[in-house]
């Protein structure tokens, strides 16, 4: 038996954009135990609901993460909208969809980056982040931001897409699909690629089963879970299929992610297909939320749960967020234990962490 | 943006910020918007870095981290806080675990502002940083020149001279 060592892994860490810390125990240049200390972004959002106005509470809870904004938006005004039994418009739950998918795309895009970045494979990292720009422009041209889209309202949206907009963003949608093709064969098909992610930190469907996995995590290991089944806002009637792999190792997650983007813009074209002509963005919200609901929506990482309760006042008494990213810690805690520990940037990034969202 | 004379390394570092404005600092800084044909380079040591930038404000936990990062880089350095929450603590201002924006824990010389901050106005927080830097080194090494062979300042915290007003405040109030 080797020595056995503690090294820390992070805060502050050339791979991690964000801060996490990671007490990794290893035997020679093996991982033994990995034991996770989170709370570097911890702000503390949650407590704010009782301060805020529930309308106004909404801007709040966007910017719990800045890349999976627009879901975390969604599921506050679905579970806002389940407690006071609003109907939302045909049209605005198309337009919702579209930029939920726009925004899972961006946020696969970075991933691929950031992993391409983590095996050292600096000009893929970049061509990942050049095409990521472009769904940007078209978020940012429909709905006024590149990260924080304030579209959303209780009831409804506040921001229209025109027709000349949609001309566009289904031309640029045909590039980009041309574009990641081209990429998606040198992550997939490239053999130095392929040495650092096959095989690498297998989660067997069973394993991840136990530790409750969810999002792209479980998908890789042969669950088909995914929220967007339940077929929330329009996903109902644009024959959502969740895209599964089995291998349960890096590789199978990177596929995953890859064909969801492609997925992602399938059911943009789709929406925009089967989205009514014209009509209301927003129905009427009057009183306060009075009961709670828990509303269930799927984030770009995963299976995130909002839940609120309101007693007939201007705001909120609780609201509470359970993101993807705090299930997938403890798959990443199973995953290290017996890696290499040259392997360990690209398994943390592989459960595609997003502390901020975790810390709250 | 005059003439720069050295090539400055980033550090960049993730104080509790959404994501936001972290995203935005590393679009910075790849080719489309390519912060690096100014001079720049991102790295992930303190010990090398010449600039750095904060995202997010500073909570209790990573107080203590975003001190040791400032304390280990070398002098001349000059800190860019970037996004709202960095300037002032932003939308978090009021809760209960955050001490502030990035200045309630390290002098801040350049404030980017924006939630999320645009690339655009980073890459301006960034110039106006690299000009700093430029100021603040050849300062340096005229100070080494005219006191050859003693030690410089012996302060870590002090960095420039509004560092050493607001020093000698404090020191005023707790003699006080
Ligand atoms: S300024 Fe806005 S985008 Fe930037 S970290 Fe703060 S909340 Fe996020």
């Amino acid at each position: 038996m080797g020595k056995r060592s503690v090294i820390p892994f992070g805060p502050q860490h050339p791979v991690l954009p964000e801060p996490i810390h990671l007490d990794l125990v290893v035997e020679d240049e093996k991982i033994v135990e990995a034991i996770p200390n989170i709370g570097f972004i911890h702000r503390g959002l949650e407590g704010l609901a009782p301060d805020r106005d529930f309308q106004k509470y909404l801007y709040v809870v966007e910017r719990t993460c800045g890349i999976c904004s627009f879901g975390h938006g969604l599921g506050y005004v679905e579970s806002i909208e389940g407690i006071m039994n609003v109907e939302v418009p045909e049209r605005a739950r198309y337009l919702r969809v579209v930029w939920a998918e726009m925004a899972r795309m961006t946020s696969h895009l970075m991933w691929l980056g950031f992993t391409a970045d983590a095996f050292g494979f600096e000009s893929l990292f970049y061509e990942a982040w050049r095409i990521r720009e472009k769904v940007l422009d078209l978020m940012e041209m429909t709905t006024g931001g590149r990260l924080i889209y304030s579209v959303l309202k209780v009831g409804g949206v506040l921001k229209d897409i025109t027709p000349d907009m949609q001309k566009k963003i289904l031309d640029d949608l045909n590039e980009i699909e041309k574009e990641t093709r081209e990429m998606t064969k040198t992550f997939l098909d490239d053999y130095s690629v392929q040495t650092r992610l096959k095989g690498v930190g297998v989660l067997t469907k069973q394993q991840a089963h136990d530790v409750g996995a969810c999002g792209p995590m479980a998908r890789a290991s042969g669950i088909a879970c995914d929220m967007r089944m339940r077929g929330y806002e329009a996903y109902s009637d644009l024959g959502f299929e969740p895209v599964v792999a089995q291998d349960g190792d890096s590789y199978a997650r990177c596929e995953v992610r890859i064909n969801e983007i492609f997925a992602s813009i399938e059911l943009v074209r789709r929406a925009f297909e089967h989205m009514p002509k014209e009509g209301d963005l927003s129905a009427t919200v009057k009183g306060n939320p009075n009961g709670e609901y828990f509303a269930r929506i799927e984030q770009p990482r995963g299976e995130a749960i909002f839940y609120s309760e309101g007693h007939g006042k201007p705001n909120l008494d609780r609201f509470r967020l359970r993101t993807p990213t705090f299930a997938n810690l403890q798959a990443l805690c199973e995953t290290l234990k017996g890696a290499e520990y040259a392997d360990v940037p690209i398994l943390i990034l592989t459960i595609d962490p997003c502390i901020s969202c975790t810390e709250r | 943006m005059g003439k720069v004379k050295k090539s400055p390394w980033l550090l960049h570092y993730d104080g509790s910020s959404c994501n936001g404005c972290d995203i935005e600092v590393l679009a910075t800084l790849t080719p489309v918007y390519d912060a690096e044909r100014f001079g720049v380079v991102n790295t992930g040591d303190p010990l090398q870095a010449d600039i750095l930038m904060i995202t997010g404000g500073i909570n209790q936990q990573n107080a203590p981290v975003v001190k040791q990062l400032y304390d280990q880089m070398p002098r001349p350095k000059v800190v860019v806080a970037v996004g709202t929450c960095a300037c002032s603590g932003g939308v978090f201002r009021e809760c209960y675990n955050m001490l502030g924006g990035a200045d309630s824990t390290v002098p801040i010389d350049i404030y980017v502002p924006g939630c999320a901050a645009r690339p655009e106005s980073i890459m301006d927080g960034i110039m106006k940083a690299v000009e700093l830097f430029q100021k603040r080194s050849d300062e340096h090494d005229q100070y080494e020149k005219e006191h050859k062979g003693e030690a410089g300042p012996v302060d870590p915290n002090i960095n420039t001279a509004r560092d050493k007003v607001k020093m000698q405040e404090m020191k005023g109030a707790a003699d006080a």
